[in-house]
């Protein structure tokens, strides 16, 4: 302390930290745990883990968390031409959201994070 | 200008944020052990359920309406604490943690940029999507009024839309007179008795007493508060009472803290402060949370926020446990390299004095060995959750076993992470 800089300084960096990468708002940031296997259109696999973000507005295309009957469930969101939540999987029906009070979003999926092996 | 912000039912809220199913629901809390209603939903609250209420007693009639109950889920309570005073510290040049649950803004320059209405808006809009906590905002130049105002805030949700700024002099009277005495911070059923005795039933006539009469009557407390209760600010920020359920130290630094050792100082220091607060609510406590942050504003540094739970085996008083407890929870998150702007210790899930069998635990427990003793046993529970514990053991299982509506740890631990569905 007080001593004169060290010349190194201006090379000192920090050690990579996926926090920084993965979580742009803490206080608003959940982790989620996927389940089930209907996954081919997301590319999220049963287990993965999921970075949520409550801070962010869905756009168009978002993966968005959403409550269903109860129950935390993944889809796309659809703001045009019609305001719809795609199911992740092939062979499952839209669903239609006849009023945008109606539909509860928790968070916007910012990162999907799964094991290589 | 002040603010008060709190968070409705906060308990009761945060355990339903990760359970969808439970919306509409009555959900109730129970006290450690299991013993009592410690916080209950509006809906709860409407079936005529109250707090305090044993939880034996009214065991039938919470199954009977279906009412979803849970043991204090702490770990998850101060996570979702600390959310939310973090999201309050990036709105508001200065915020207080006045309890787990609520929190002092101060407001200076806010009606600069915008209506301190569509401020008070805009927290509550904020807490909602982010956090998924619904919060009432009480607006006023006062700390006690701006308690009034989030009372008035809260009894009228739908009139009000859970934001009441309370500046013009015209509705504070108006809002004072309409209140009892007993409902005023820091007046309390004893002291209401004896305003009452002496003609001051409402609020207002409260504010309206001479000082003098007041002054003779009561403590200094109760002069200050009638002079805020005309708005002139009595209580500075920073300044206040403790609380009952949780007992929190936490302060800003007035200057910023990079060294290790000195916030270690500061963490033993309100570790310490806290746990002769403790002592002082003859409580015992076993969990000890402790937080540290950087300052949202600061552009010389990253920001960084960070709180640790630990849970002791066996609910102490000692300032010993505590600071070893509140300094394991910092050797957890903290993090070199970041200019820190606060620190706080919050200690829960209390015990009263009157358990027996924790005198029974301190004659198995001689003082000198205590240290190497906690040692092993803590590192042996660091691997396996309860593999080891003290000669009251027995003790130990029955609490374990009074605690089986324990929600997840959703915040705080991998393996209880909230699932979602892929359809």
């Amino acid at each position: 302390m007080g001593a004169f800089p060290s010349p190194a300084q201006d090379y000192v960096e920090q050690r990579i930290d996926l926090n920084t990468l993965l979580v742009k708002h803490p206080s608003a940031t959940w982790f989620v745990r996927a389940s089930g296997h209907a996954m081919s259109d997301a590319n999220i696999h049963d287990g993965d883990l999921l970075v949520v973000d409550s801070a962010l507005s869905a756009r168009e295309g978002s993966i968005v968390i959403v409550s269903v009957d109860g129950e935390f469930s993944v889809r796309k969101l659809q703001l045009h031409p019609t305001l719809r939540l795609l199911p992740m999987s092939p062979n499952r029906p839209a669903v239609e959201v006849n009023e945008e009070e109606n539909l509860e979003i928790f968070g916007v999926v910012t990162w999907i994070i799964y094991a290589a092996a | 200008m002040y603010a008060l912000v709190d968070v409705n039912t906060f308990y009761a809220s945060c355990e339903t944020v990760f359970r969808p199913d439970l919306k509409g629901r009555p959900v109730v809390v129970l006290s450690n052990n299991d013993g009592c209603v410690i916080s209950l939903n509006r809906e709860a609250k409407a079936l005529g359920f109250r707090m305090a209420s044993p939880w034996f007693k009214i065991r039938p009639q919470l199954q009977q309406h279906n009412v979803a109950v849970f043991s204090s889920n702490y770990a998850l309570y101060a996570d979702l604490s600390r959310r939310v005073m973090e999201t309050l510290e990036e709105m508001a040049p200065r915020v207080e943690n006045y309890s787990i649950d609520e929190a002092f803004l101060d407001l200076s320059g806010v009606a600069n940029c915008m209506p301190l209405k569509t401020f008070g808006h805009q927290v509550r809009n904020r807490l909602q999507k982010e956090v998924h906590l619904s919060v009432g905002v009480g607006i006023a130049p006062t700390k006690t009024l701006a308690k009034l105002a989030n009372l008035a805030a809260k009894r009228w949700p739908q009139q009000t839309g859970g934001v009441v700024e309370l500046t013009s002099p015209r509705h504070q009277r108006q809002l004072l007179h309409y209140l009892p005495v007993e409902e005023v911070w820091g007046v309390g059923g004893r002291l209401a008795k004896k305003l009452n005795l002496m003609g001051i039933t409402n609020a207002l006539q409260l504010a309206e007493a001479p000082t003098a009469l007041i002054r003779k009557h009561f403590s200094v407390v109760m002069e200050r508060t009638a002079r805020e209760l005309r708005g002139e600010p009595c209580l500075a920020f920073d300044e206040f009472p403790p609380t009952k359920q949780h007992i929190l130290c936490s302060r800003s630094f007035s200057e910023r803290v990079t060294d290790y050792m000195a916030m270690r100082e500061a963490v033993s220091t309100y570790a310490a402060r806290a746990a002769e607060k403790l002592r002082r609510e003859h409580q015992y406590c076993r969990e000890i949370n402790t937080f540290i942050r950087t300052s949202p504003h600061d552009s010389r540094g990253a920001w960084y926020s960070n709180g640790a739970s630990y849970t002791l085996q066996i609910p102490t008083q000692d300032t010993r446990d505590i600071t070893a407890a509140a300094l394991r929870c910092l050797d957890a998150i903290w993090r070199p390299d970041h200019r820190y702007m606060k620190a706080g210790v919050i200690l829960g899930d209390f015990f009263s004095q009157g358990v027996a069998q924790l005198h029974l635990f301190d004659a198995f427990q001689p003082r000198h060995n205590s240290e190497k003793l906690m040692k092993v046993c803590d590192d042996l529970n660091k691997k396996a959750r309860n593999t080891l514990w003290f000669a009251g053991q027995g003790i130990q299982q029955e609490w374990a076993m009074k605690r089986e509506m324990l929600s997840p740890a959703w915040t705080t631990r991998i393996a209880d992470l909230p699932r979602v569905r892929i359809s």
